[in-house]
């Protein structure tokens, strides 16, 4: 082999090393960091609702609580989204007039574009005071349901978990739209034309060929969305209001903190690393909850890819 | 006469599915509403949030004031003043960024394409880039926070932002170029090993120029993907009034840091000099990201392979 091209082959297979090394290290040293603070915890460290930080000799704090409002608010923003985006990649592979399929596309993926701060403002500052009335209207003729009852942020109906929820589904429909609609479109064209001899409708052609065909990408993609959602973070900072010394109650109108809306919100605390390594082992929390799910996001879609 | 002309006109049999029983068709007919609807529900809040910033932030950027100085002489309430310093931070952050992370993903996506097809190593990296790009940013910022500030002991500053934002953008260059570099024709490559061309100067010389217009629009957009992000920003960088062009050291603002910053000191009253600011400082980001594209079309349009 040549010089040059010994060099070439050897820096360009580092750069991929190194890649693959990145994700190593930011386990390692978020676990690194995280351990001092661990060990001088008071608390324990799974199952304790308080965060308390401020006094690195005295560190109380648990992630039950930031562990159950993320996934609360992420599992809300899935729900919302899952339909909706299924709808739009049907829309924009079945329905929509070929001509104009490509530019609703680029539409909708503008959506990937904007700024998380300018939806997390937009969010609470404009999005929420419309938002408003339909959560008290349900908490008021539905408050006996407990996701309905009066949270712990009542009476105010702003900055809750039903709007973070709402205003993160719509930051996931790119994400989840323009993966399925790839696999959807990839729906092989005899068996939609076999469905249509038969005389199936239109309707019946999407349920029989290309729901069946799309679905395991479909999931996949619903989960690399989740991951998405478990994992925002500036737009559920600037949403959430976090009640003082209440904890998560399961309503929809309770406040709190995601893990990243927690972290973001208190970096006046990381002006000494005992408190620092607090939000760091609570990162890592984070960090293996999305490993996780893209992981298994990643597999279903790696799969369906492979046939 | 006449009948029996209609007799043969008639098809032998009518064809079998003409009628649509009307349950199959009500159903057709609320699934096209609801696909329809779907559509519009994602369009909506992209026009009211686009809408929300326009009409918002038009109100402070025609002044050049707001171009050319930052908010240090004005009071936190103060009319006037600029986003001159956040602008200066967000260019230099990501330009920073685009230094580090464009050259490093071209070669994992050179690796992946021309030396690593179907190796081991190269499936891990593939799997490990998606990996990558589903981190979330706070946990890139917290990951830069333990190497940059607690490990090696160096200041809070806008570098170590932009070496955050490194980790957000590798994986997006990574995918694209390798997307672009996969669609460049085998024959290419083959006619110039014909001809003797080393394997490293055929990838720089023939398979990295044809694809370079792909390639440019995909760090582009990138680049104008983490110039938005502002939760490593909290961690790893402090608010500044005051315009500072080192990156190295000192507190240094960006526009969505500015953003937070208002959000969290000033009043949100709409009309107020905090809700003018937010979405003056909006508007402009918007404005910064939509150049980008402009240009990242334009120059990818120059620098394609011409078409006969």
């Amino acid at each position: 082999m040549r010089p040059g091209d010994r060099i070439f082959k050897n820096l360009t297979t580092g750069a991929g090393v190194f890649v693959v090394a990145l994700i190593g290290l930011i386990g390692v040293f978020l676990i690194v960091q995280a351990i001092p603070a661990l060990k001088a915890n008071e608390l324990n460290f799974l199952t304790a609702r308080t965060w308390q930080t401020g006094d690195p000799n005295h560190l109380r704090f648990g992630i039950l609580d930031l562990l159950l409002v993320t996934i609360y608010t992420s599992l809300l923003a899935l729900i919302i989204a899952m339909p909706i985006s299924l709808g739009i990649a049907l829309f924009l592979t079945q329905y929509a007039p070929r001509r104009l399929a490509r530019p609703f596309a680029y539409v909708v993926d503008l959506l990937a574009a904007v700024p998380s701060i300018i939806f997390g403002l937009w969010g609470i500052l404009v999005f929420a005071p419309k938002l408003a009335p339909i959560a008290e209207w349900l908490n008021k003729n539905l408050g006996f349901i407990p996701i309905f009852g009066s949270g712990n942020v009542y009476p105010n109906f702003q900055g809750t978990i039903f709007t973070a929820g709402v205003v993160l589904a719509v930051m996931l429909l790119p994400i989840i739209t323009s993966l399925s609609r790839e696999v959807f479109e990839r729906t092989p064209t005899a068996q939609i034309e076999g469905a249509l001899a038969l005389g199936a409708t239109r309707w019946e052609v999407i349920r029989t060929t290309v729901l069946p065909f799309g679905k395991s990408g479909y999931i996949g993609a619903s989960m690399l969305g989740l991951g998405r959602a478990l994992g925002e973070t500036i737009a559920l900072t600037v949403i959430l209001y976090i009640p003082a010394g209440k904890t998560f109650g399961w309503s929809l109108n309770d406040g709190g903190a995601t893990f990243a809306s927690q972290i973001a919100a208190n970096y006046a605390e990381f002006n000494n690393p005992r408190s620092a390594g607090a939000y760091i082992a609570s990162g890592l929390v984070l960090f293996v909850l999305t490993f996780a799910v893209n992981l298994a996001g990643r597999s279903i879609i790696g799969e369906r890819k492979a046939d | 006469m006449t009948s029996t002309l209609s007799e043969t006109e008639r098809l032998a049999s009518p064809p079998a599915f003409q009628q649509v029983s009307p349950g199959r068709k009500a159903k057709n007919a609320l699934a096209t509403v609801l696909v329809w609807l779907s559509f519009l529900i994602a369009v909506a809040p992209l026009v009211w949030v686009l809408f929300t910033v326009i009409s918002n932030g038009v109100k402070r950027i025609p002044y050049t004031n707001w171009w050319s100085q930052d908010f240090g002489s004005v009071l936190s309430d103060e009319v006037g003043g600029g986003a001159l310093h956040a602008i200066i931070g967000t260019l230099e952050q990501g330009l920073m960024c685009a230094i580090i992370s464009v050259p490093l993903g071209l070669l994992v996506a050179v690796y992946l394409v021309e030396y690593g097809r179907g190796t081991r190593l190269a499936r891990i990296t593939t799997f490990m880039v998606d990996i990558l790009s589903g981190v979330p940013s706070i946990v890139a910022a917290l990951f830069i926070y333990a190497l940059w500030i607690t490990t090696l002991g160096l200041p809070r500053s806008g570098f170590a932002v932009s070496l955050a934002l490194v980790l957000l953008m590798i994986p997006v260059v990574v995918r694209s170029a390798e997307e672009m570099l996969r669609i460049v024709p085998d024959d290419l490559r083959e006619a110039s090993y014909a001809l003797g061309v080393p394997k490293w100067k055929t990838i720089m010389k023939i398979v990295l120029p044809t694809a370079l217009s792909g390639i440019i629009s995909g760090i582009m957009m990138a680049l104008a993907r983490v110039m938005g992000e502002t939760a490593p920003l909290l961690v790893l960088v402090g608010y500044s009034a005051y315009t500072n062009w080192d990156l190295f050291s000192n507190n240094q603002a960006s526009l969505p840091l500015l953003m937070n910053n208002e959000r969290a000191t000033n009043s949100m009253e709409p009309g107020s000099v905090g809700f003018d600011r937010i979405w003056g400082a909006a508007l402009t980001l918007v404005l910064i990201i939509a150049l980008i594209n402009l240009i990242a079309t334009v120059v990818s349009r120059m620098v394609a392979p011409k078409k006969k």
